[in-house]
């Protein structure tokens, strides 16, 4: 597929208090753009748990926009910093599982930045479409069982994992 | 069981179905995604109204629907609307799903064909996730009627005296020895000129005097536990080293205490007060304070000429700090401000230059009871000044120092040229970068600076200096600035330069909004629940914030706040029981490990670990239900309802249809 006319699906995780407010303020605003983010509303970017990100990636999607408060105002305090070491964890994981890290943003939009929220969503489509199609779990017919891959690792004895002293 | 899901898509007039097809929307949903269990998908002119309402409860009982989904706005403008409407058709209300399509798709889209595409996408996320919602009810917990307002600033005493006037209990806690605040300092209010201290002190005794209101001075908050109708606080009520019962507050023990101490809360630092004191005459008590770290008994073990004087005995070196325990339902902070340090903009000579003042110094000065019983005079206590400058937004609105405008000082620098012209008949330049006098009669009140002769330079100031460069400028201040109305430099020399300070957040902000379990701006002021709709609650139900602890405000703002937190106060009181947002996350015991993993994540501590049990266990009463320790659970073993991973992956899933009974792209 020539990357000039791919149509990213990208899957964007917003949070309640921020950046979906600003992607509501964005709405009210009428500001344009891209149209290939699809939103999942969550109560707090601390609440994305990095498998539902895989989860996205397996299922079709070319992209993951994770959304949250800035830090230091994060309506949680501070879970926004859980958000923020687990998307910079992440990013090592598809690293190795040989997936482009820059298939997942982390970015920061209070709920007064509709203006941002729209520019970055429009830029990271932008991005996306630079890297192409990801094809991850559209090889066969169904989604792809990771599954079958879990009772190898389970059945390693434990001792075999630990650091010798 | 399949559910029976119902889709309505809402047209929003043209606003949704401007840029979207929404009757092939409805179609669609119809068509395809009927094995996901819709069983009907109508569109509608508009869902919110209530003919759109009565079509949706219709078809509830008589299609005999399990799920809802609305394809309209934000859930956050009406998911509220539709969660009725399915509870008055009998169905439980956390089963109405919203898909907006119109804020995320209509208002943001051009191309028809790619918002419709979308709106679909969207419809079909909400499907699947709908059918994974649980049924919940709200948490209903007992409200215990008595408040806690911490800082006894105007805003505080306002917030206190409201709800204590509607008959409930409430503990004023103040860090200083007396209340009264920054107001309590100044000379002047603007616009009117209304002497401070005559339109405060009544407001203070009231206080002092409350039959509800039980006053704690000279104490500090040191931990807040529990939850919205329930929490627990420790207040530490630190020794005055008098006997409260027994002092009359007759002032004796400070005439006769022979040390002097400069005073540089109350005073600026520009006067002295004894080391026993009040901080002011009017002070709420008037029981003064012993400072231990000047009193002459506590650094040599001899003195005690207090003690001696004291017609009453209320003098007790040995009382201790105590630390008391109450039960409130509601809190509200009235933590104030922090006035910006001038120093930090070195090139004003603050602290270098003797003749160049802060606005809180000014206050003094020009205050009738303060050192200089209000007579504006040069740092030598006796000159007077032929000609001041006024230096506004000095560290506000400067990318060094603060970004934010700090609203007051424009109409306080045109207070102190009003004040410095009236009683020097000095003259006086006001060197600003905007004027901004919004408010009720607060442009009329610079319209009169201006009239009285005031000058006003436009431009920043880039420095004040001693440096005179020829005989007029010698042993004056000179003030440099651009003047960007005549575009030209210029020279004004001075006597006097008064800089007209910003506000700044409480020092220890970021401490006391962990304390209390909120969250502070960037800038470090407290985070409001919605800057416009709801600015006075804060993310921590029963948690408020009023005054200038919520970001920089005048007075009447101040007291509007105060005023409107208590009425929220007291809409929780009389509610009697607060219903929370069932979004609570639990742990399933049966296959929680034990790891502990979860257990530092909770910023509220809602997450405790059960030794006996070796499993974990969340407080629901605590728990946001932010979701971050379902995320980290390695077992799977905690779920969190309303967003469930069940919901969440459905809904990726919906999202990127591969629901879909035929894989095709739309």
């Amino acid at each position: 597929m020539n990357n000039e006319t791919f149509e990213p699906t990208i899957i964007g995780f917003t949070c309640n208090w921020c950046s979906y407010r600003a992607s509501d303020l964005a709405g009210t605003a009428r500001m344009k753009y891209a149209p290939n983010v699809r939103l999942i509303r969550l109560m707090c970017s601390g609440r994305l748990d990095p498998t539902f990100v895989l989860r996205a990636l397996s299922e079709g999607a070319d992209g993951v926009m994770i959304t949250g408060c800035h830090p230091g105002e994060c309506h949680y305090i501070e879970q926004n910093y859980k958000a923020l070491r687990r998307y910079l964890l992440l990013k090592r994981v598809l690293a190795g599982m040989g997936i482009e890290p820059g298939r997942v943003k982390l970015v920061w939009a209070s709920a007064a930045e509709g203006a941002k929220f729209a520019a970055e969503t429009t830029l990271f489509v932008e991005e996306i479409r630079k890297l192409g199609p990801l094809n991850w779990g559209r090889a066969d017919s169904g989604p792809q069982t990771v599954d079958r891959e879990v009772p190898s690792t389970v059945h390693n004895p434990s001792s075999e994992m630990e650091v010798p002293a | 069981m399949t559910e029976r899901v119902g889709v309505y898509v809402c047209h929003c007039g043209s606003n949704i179905a401007g840029t979207v097809d929404v009757v092939d929307v409805a179609n669609w949903a119809a068509e395809k995604l009927g094995r996901q269990g819709v069983i009907i998908a109508r569109e509608y002119k508009f869902m919110c109204s209530s003919l759109g309402q009565e079509l949706i409860e219709k078809d509830i009982k008589e299609l005999g629907l399990t799920r809802v989904v609305v394809a309209a706005c934000s859930p956050h403008l009406h998911e509220k609307t539709f969660r009725t409407a399915a509870k008055n058709a009998g169905l439980n209300p956390y089963l109405v799903e919203l898909a907006s399509i119109r804020e995320q798709v209509s208002w943001v889209h051009s191309d028809k064909a790619v918002a419709t595409a979308k709106a679909k996408a969207v419809v079909s996320g909400a499907v699947s996730r709908v059918i994974e919602n649980r049924p919940l009810e709200e948490i209903k917990v007992p409200i215990n009627p008595n408040t806690l307002v911490v800082g006894g600033g105007i805003a505080g005493i306002q917030s206190a005296l409201e709800i204590a006037n509607a008959g409930f209990h409430v503990y004023l806690v103040e860090r200083e020895p007396s209340i009264g605040g920054h107001m309590a300092q100044f000379d002047k209010t603007f616009p009117t000129l209304d002497c401070s201290a005559c339109i405060l002190t009544p407001r203070m005794v009231e206080a002092g005097t409350h039959p509800n209101i039980t006053l704690l001075t000279w104490s500090e908050v040191t931990n807040v536990a529990g939850y919205v109708g329930n929490f627990h606080v420790t207040i530490k009520k630190k020794a005055r080293f008098i006997n409260e019962e027994l002092c009359t507050g007759c002032g004796i023990c400070q005439e006769k205490c022979p040390k002097k101490v400069i005073d540089d809360v109350y005073e600026a630092g520009l006067g002295y007060r004894k080391a026993v004191y009040t901080p002011f005459a009017q002070a709420v008590p008037n029981f003064p304070v012993m400072d231990k770290e000047n009193c002459t008994y506590f650094i040599k073990g001899t003195c005690k000429a207090c003690e001696k004087f004291c017609p009453t005995g209320a003098i007790d070196f040995n009382q201790q700090d105590e630390m008391l325990h109450i039960d409130v339902g509601n809190i509200v902070l009235a933590t104030g401000y922090d006035l910006f340090d001038a120093r930090r903009v070195s090139n004003y000579g603050y602290g270098r230059l003797p003749n160049v003042f802060t606005s809180l110094e000014f206050e003094r000065l020009s205050n009738a009871a303060g050192p200089t019983s209000g007579n504006i005079v040069l740092r030598d206590g006796k000159t007077t000044p032929k000609s001041v400058g006024v230096i506004h937004c000095v560290g506000s609105r400067d990318k060094n120092f603060n970004n934010y405008c700090s609203v007051i000082c424009c109409m306080q620098g045109l207070k102190f040229a009003h004040l410095v012209h009236e009683r020097t008949g000095a003259t006086v330049y006001n060197f600003y970068i905007d004027m901004r006098t919004a408010y009720k009669a607060y442009d009329e009140f610079y319209q009169r600076v201006l009239e009285e002769g005031t000058l006003f330079v436009r431009g920043k100031v880039a420095e004040v200096t001693n440096a005179a460069r020829n005989e007029r400028e010698k042993g004056k201040l000179i003030i440099q600035v651009e003047d960007t109305l005549a575009g030209k430099q210029r020279r004004i020399p001075v006597d006097m330069v008064i800089l007209s300070s910003g506000l700044q957040p409480r020092k220890d902000a970021k401490e006391v909004g962990k304390m209390f379990g909120i969250s502070c701006s960037m800038d470090g002021w407290f985070t409001e629940k919605h800057p416009k709709l709801d600015p006075v609650s804060t993310m921590t139900e029963g948690i408020y914030i009023v005054g200038c602890a919520q970001g920089p405000k005048d007075i009447p703002s101040s007291v509007a706040q105060g005023a409107a937190a208590s009425a929220r106060v007291l809409d929780k009181i009389l509610q009697k029981e607060v219903a929370l947002e069932p979004i609570k996350a639990s742990v399933n015991k049966e296959m929680c490990s034990g790891c502990r993993i979860c257990n530092g994540l909770c910023p509220f501590n809602a997450i405790a670990f059960i030794e006996d049990d070796k499993v974990t266990e969340i407080n629901p009463a605590l728990c946001q239900g932010c979701g971050t320790c379902v995320a980290a659970c390695p077992a799977g073993a905690i779920s969190g309802t309303g967003f469930s991973n069940e919901q969440i992956i459905a809904q990726i899933d919906g999202l990127l249809l591969r629901n879909l009974e035929v894989q095709e792209a739309v």
